[in-house]
């Protein structure tokens, strides 16, 4: 187990460089290069906040704005949106990467490391024209801005964890990576994101607290759109989730390590 | 002894479940008999020396790369080890993970990285590599514009800006223009002088013999031979050649050399020699001199088609002169069986001092592949000395006639 993490930390200098070159592959061709980086959520934040305020105008119980909806939405995107991009692409990382993984002999578990990292980047850019948008549509966020590292390493945690067992059974049984793809779709709206869990009716609404991303989008919901701290108590059970999946994620990739490149 | 990979009791097999949640059930623990298992390697025993170099050679299938992947660690053995005193860099898949949109320098970082150098130890290099690569304003521009020579040499100066214990060279190499092959095997040699070992698979001969001093040969996912590259590498021919009820076998002789026989056996090759213009057999031939090949060849069943070829080869092995009767329309048809023929190939011998060796093959098409029934390799060894003719070096005997004209 130590291997597996003084290996990674050799190398490190080659994860993030490998993130850095993700990032420059993506806008080596294009004039502005990274400006697009910015714009591409700018224009993402954008089309929700004035689609959703002016021409759907939805309300939501509790705020009293006519931007409320189109904050809401967007604080529960911001979290699914780094949730969905970790877990997704992890299903297909060793996959996408049989080639080099069966020419090239480097620590395989650096791969996920270079997704999180630029999932976490694109996260960074999202969230910051965010919070400019809603400076600008009137509603500004206090300090308990401060609860989102920790929102974003649970987000993460699941993401892995989830992503990771996943994608080393998805080496091995294709199908899990096309049933996946429809899974996902259920999950979205399984997860309070776009809706809020009292819109629900009662008897539907404790099928929610299955779901281990209710309580972390709850939480996102709750800095974002109510300047509160998350409610802590319904952090619990997803970090139980996070762990289990990230011992199992573990114990599966040791035991396939022998035969995964034989499959790949 | 001192090695640098020791490769021990190494085995390999795929193993094949009737539902792939089976395999996965078994990580924990719950026992499950594979459906079947195919065995790619079995029983892979040797050590390397530093600074030795190993020509790996087999049939396509014979579990070539299996091994090299072993070796360098992307395939887990089922059974057995491997042992490396060192760094391995492979010269495997040249190129792999470049980036066309990225420059060739960016890609150097990236793939350097790969390998697991930081971005220091690049930063020593990285002129050196630019100035080995001989690309110029290339190196900073996008790879997508370069052409698979550009590319090949970027790669090839990646994997060889530092010195490894072990460099694995595969046919990859032979890839890219000549100047810059040149090139990159005195590289590969001047590291061979400071200790690398070189592992080299290859299906080019000549490549192997000058390059190697040992090579092994696998077949079948186990090691048949290992030993001098020329003595394996007739071996091998023999092999490709082989056909059922086809035997090979290897007879050291008084001199140390090893001649490889082999064949179906429906004909056999007596008595090879040379003879002088005076009729005499003769063992040390002078430069230019006239001489007789003789083959005598017994049938010993019925054959429709008989082909008689005869190669000669250097001292190091490689292949100076051949030829075959098919070539010249003289094929023999329709032998009796206990017929014995004699066959005359008369020549000037041509060729520079040294000594050199004569293989015959008795077959039935116009190559040895297919209805071999006898080849013998090393079948004659004669020397070639200069007694009569002014002095020159090389392989072969070009007569000139110089003139000298003052022209001014």
């Amino acid at each position: 187990m130590k291997r597996i993490f003084q290996d990674i930390w050799a190398y490190r200098y080659f994860i993030l460089s490998s993130i850095k070159t993700q990032f420059r592959a993506r806008f080596a061709r294009s004039k502005l290069g990274g400006l697009w980086m910015i714009f591409h959520p700018l224009a993402q934040v954008l089309i929700y906040a004035l689609v959703l305020s002016a021409v759907l105008k939805a309300k939501l119980p509790g705020i009293d704005s006519q931007y409320a909806y189109a904050i809401y939405l967007m604080a529960g995107l911001v979290g699914w949106t780094l949730f969905i991009e970790i877990t997704s692409r992890l299903l297909t990382v060793f996959i996408d990467n049989g080639n080099l993984i069966q020419k090239m002999s480097f620590p395989k578990l650096s791969l996920p490391l270079i997704i999180v990292g630029s999932a976490l980047i694109n996260f960074f850019l999202l969230f910051i024209a965010m919070i400019v948008v809603f400076a600008f549509l009137g509603h500004i966020n206090s300090l308990t801005l401060l609860w989102i590292p920790m929102l974003v390493v649970m987000t993460i945690a699941l993401g892995v964890g989830v992503g990771l067992v996943l994608g080393v059974l998805n080496v091995f049984i294709r199908d899990v990576g096309q049933v996946m793809t429809i899974v996902f779709q259920f999950w979205f709206w399984l997860t309070p994101v776009i809706y809020a869990p009292s819109m629900l009716p009662d008897e539907y609404r404790h099928f929610l607290s299955w779901n281990p991303m209710t309580g972390i989008i709850e939480g996102y919901h709750s800095v974002l759109v109510y300047n509160k701290s998350p409610d802590l108590s319904q952090l619990i059970y997803p970090m139980i989730v996070s762990a289990i999946m990230l011992i199992l994620a573990l114990f599966l990739y040791r035991k396939s390590n022998r035969e995964m490149a034989d499959l790949l | 002894m001192s090695f640098v990979l020791e490769v021990s009791n190494i085995g390999k097999s795929f193993q094949d479940y009737s539902s792939e949640w089976k395999r996965v059930l078994s990580w924990f623990g719950l026992k499950f008999q594979p459906k079947e298992e195919h065995q790619i390697l079995k029983n892979i025993t040797f050590t390397i020396a530093p600074g030795e170099a190993v020509g790996i050679i087999g049939q396509n299938g014979a579990g070539k790369s299996t091994l090299l992947k072993i070796i360098t660690g992307t395939l887990k053995p089922t059974t057995g080890g491997v042992r490396v005193a060192g760094r391995i860099s492979a010269i495997l898949e040249l190129g792999m993970g470049f980036h066309p949109d990225l420059t060739g320098k960016q890609n150097v970082y990236h793939s350097a990285g790969l390998m697991g150098f930081t971005q220091d130890q690049i930063d020593v290099v990285i002129d050196d590599i630019e100035a080995f690569t001989e690309i110029e304003e290339y190196f900073n521009q996008p790879v997508r514009t370069y052409s698979s020579g550009m590319k090949m040499r970027v790669a090839f100066a990646v994997a060889t800006a530092y010195r490894p214990e072990i460099l694995i060279v595969d046919e990859a190499l032979s890839v890219g223009d000549a100047y810059f092959q040149h090139k990159s095997f005195d590289r590969i040699r001047k590291f061979q002088e400071q200790g690398t070992t070189l592992l080299i698979v290859s299906h080019d001969r000549g490549a192997i013999q000058s390059i190697c001093d040992r090579a092994i040969l696998l077949e079948g996912g186990t090691i048949l031979k290992d030993g001098k590259p020329e003595e394996i590498i007739d071996y091998y021919n023999a092999l490709i050649a082989q056909k059922e009820n086809s035997k090979i076998t290897q007879i050291t002789q008084e001199d140390g050399n090893i001649q490889t026989v082999s064949g179906t056996g429906e004909a056999s090759i007596l008595d090879i020699s040379l003879y002088n213009q005076k009729g005499e057999s003769i063992e040390y031939v002078s430069v230019g001199e006239p001489i007789t090949l003789a083959i005598k060849i017994e049938a010993h069943k019925e054959i429709s088609k008989l082909v008689i070829g005869y190669l000669i080869k250097n001292r190091l092995g490689q292949e100076i002169f051949g030829t075959n009767t098919h070539h010249h329309d003289e094929v023999v048809i329709d032998t009796s069986k206990g017929d014995i023929l004699e066959f005359s190939f008369d020549f000037d011998m041509n060729l520079g001092v040294g000594s050199y060796s004569i293989a015959v093959a008795a077959h039935g098409h116009d190559t040895h592949l297919d209805a071999n029934y006898e080849w013998r390799d090393q079948a004659l060894v004669f020397h070639v000395i200069n007694t009569q003719h002014k002095e020159f070096i090389g392989s072969s005997w070009i007569a000139p006639e110089i003139k000298v004209n003052n022209v001014r």
